[in-house]
């Protein structure tokens, strides 16, 4: 068996998989498929300071290899998760808490709050949600905004900031430059690309909302080319994310310069799929002759 | 591992039988063992293979289970690409199912007397319900409802576990009309009532319900990614907020729901 361990800033990893916020709950609701310790961590669903109700449904619509949601953040606030949640997150992989917000300060407050729990070495900053009006992408489509979120969560949390990143942008690359600059420890890429629905027949959207993010298959070659820029243009570790539905997508987004990677969209189509990735990259070392995942990191020519 | 018991099972297809043009009754077995236990109205996330469309699996509800041959029933309407490609399946076939899901009918005690009320492809969980009702020592009475006689189905195997009685809106079987018009609820009362249908439907009769006094249950049919509460895409609006009906549900007291009747 290769050596599969990666680090995220001080965040160690018995292997590159994570599973991506929204897509995996707690973690907790997929332990009758999944032994959560074969993974590299999971990252929680979506936590803001306050509960949200999230958007109205329909929520969804599957499209062509993907789907669109607007779920619009919809949890119970941090402090549920601070007592309800977190006493039962025991299992032996990183737990990471994606926190979103509408101000700077909503953000540091909900962060400051999920430092206080020792279990919990790292969280990943959405600045990138394109379900919510207030906050969420508004951060995370300017470098200027991305950096003042990023550095008063810098202020206030001192374990591993992770910051995702939103594709619904001109220039990936200077939003990466900028929250790296403002002290993020690591950049995820890419959340979803915003997208729309009809009903032909109805002549009407789809979501209730109108719009939502798209998600699967279909965005894999976007997500993989930003995380390609992004991984050429920082120093600090890529986290590759958007579509990965087997290892040999996992493996690309590797070689593309993706430090570790999650699985979200497919989760929904094979509950078991993100611990079938784990042993698919261990596979794909140990018939290519690597002894360890830091092997391939960037080695894309 | 799991304390829950939801399984991903490659089942083994024993029978598809094409009901009507637009239903197939599929018969499955596990081969590698027996089934996981199984209640009415809970429901099981199928794969879809061989369809370019289809992107997610397809919730349908547990039909039946067939406890001697270790057999578990879907009764699938043809209504899009997903459900289409579910129905050309074959004997033999493997048909990947996620199961069960979700929280089902309340399960009935001694000598309550039961009401399932089922619309369209919506009677599929009602055959499994009158069997566990009937089975608990209950009465059971079902009413059906179709736009024609060819649509309602599989009618002898309720006939097995209580009462039938039969709406159609065109008035080739039974009393012509919808099911809250049948004149079984003006002349009986019943301690509980289950239903499971199109919306409109189900809103009629947890009017009725609600205004004769009777608990009623009815089972939902948001659509949904996951299955298993992760997404919270199949949201319904409840007492409480916004609830996943896949995990939630599907099948909820009218009293926590926030519909207007």
């Amino acid at each position: 068996m290769a050596d599969l361990r990666v680090n995220i800033g001080a965040l160690e990893l018995r292997n590159p998989v994570l599973t991506a916020s929204g897509t995996f709950g707690y973690g907790l609701e997929f332990e009758d498929f999944v032994d959560l310790s074969e993974l590299g961590g999971v990252i929680v669903k979506g936590t803001t300071l306050q509960p949200r109700q999230g958007n109205a449904y329909p929520r969804m619509a599957e499209t062509a290899q993907g789907m669109l949601n607007c779920v619009g953040l919809q949890n119970k606030g941090v402090d549920y998760f601070c007592q309800h949640i977190y006493p039962r997150l025991t299992h032996d992989t990183q737990f990471v808490v994606n926190v979103s917000g509408s101000s700077p300060e909503d953000y540091a407050e909900c962060a400051a709050r999920v430092a206080g729990l020792e279990r919990i070495r790292a969280i990943e900053l959405n600045i990138s949600c394109p379900n919510v009006r207030d906050g969420g992408m508004a951060f995370g489509t300017s470098p200027e905004a991305a950096a003042s979120v990023v550095e008063a969560v810098r202020q206030a949390y001192p374990k591993t900031l992770i910051v995702k990143l939103s594709p619904n942008v001109t220039d990936i690359v200077s939003i990466a430059r900028a929250v790296e600059a403002a002290g993020a420890d690591a950049v995820s890429l890419i959340n979803t690309l915003m997208g729309m629905a009809i009903d032909a027949e109805r002549r009407r959207r789809v979501l209730s909302i109108g719009t939502g993010g798209l998600s699967g298959p279909a965005v894999k070659p976007v997500a993989l080319r930003m995380v390609w820029q992004v991984a050429h243009a920082v120093s600090i570790p890529v986290i590759g994310l958007g579509g990965i539905s087997t290892a040999t997508d996992a493996v690309e987004f590797l070689l593309a310069g993706a430090t570790a990677v999650e699985v979200g969209t497919a989760n929904f189509l094979d509950p078991a799929i993100s611990v079938k990735i784990v042993r698919g990259i261990d596979e794909y070392l140990t018939r290519h002759g690597y002894a360890s995942v830091k092997d391939i990191i960037g080695i894309c020519e | 591992m799991g304390t829950q018991g939801k399984q991903i099972l490659d089942l083994r297809l024993t029978g598809v039988e094409r009901l009507h043009e637009r239903y197939v009754l599929l018969r499955a077995v596990n081969p590698e063992g027996a089934l996981p236990p199984m209640m009415a109205g809970q429901f099981a996330q199928l794969r879809v293979d061989g369809s370019a469309g289809t992107f997610l699996r397809r919730p349908i509800s547990i039909h039946f289970v067939d406890e001697e041959r270790q057999e578990v029933w879907f009764l699938v309407q043809t209504v899009g690409e997903g459900t289409r490609a579910l129905a050309r399946l074959s004997a033999g076939d493997t048909l990947n199912a996620v199961l069960p899901l979700g929280r089902g009918f309340t399960p009935a005690r001694e000598g309550e007397r039961l009401l399932l009320v089922g619309g369209g492809v919506g009677v599929a969980p009602l055959l499994q319900l009158g069997k566990e009702t009937q089975r608990a020592g209950a009465e059971v009475t079902f009413l059906l409802g179709a736009r024609s006689a060819e649509d309602l189905l599989q009618l002898p195997l309720f006939e097995r576990y209580g009462r039938v009685f039969v709406t159609t809106e065109d008035g080739t079987a039974g009393e012509r009309g919808f099911v809250t018009q049948h004149s079984l609820l003006s002349a009986e009362r019943f301690s509980r009532i289950a239903v499971c249908g199109p919306k409109p439907m189900m809103v009629a009769v947890a009017r009725y319900a609600k205004s004769s006094g009777t608990p009623c249950e009815v089972s939902l049919e948001n659509m949904m990614a996951c299955g298993v509460g992760a997404c919270l895409c199949c949201v319904e609006d409840t007492t409480e907020g916004h609830v996943c009906v896949c995990t939630e549900g599907p099948v909820f007291n009218i009293e926590r729901l926030k519909w207007q009747i």
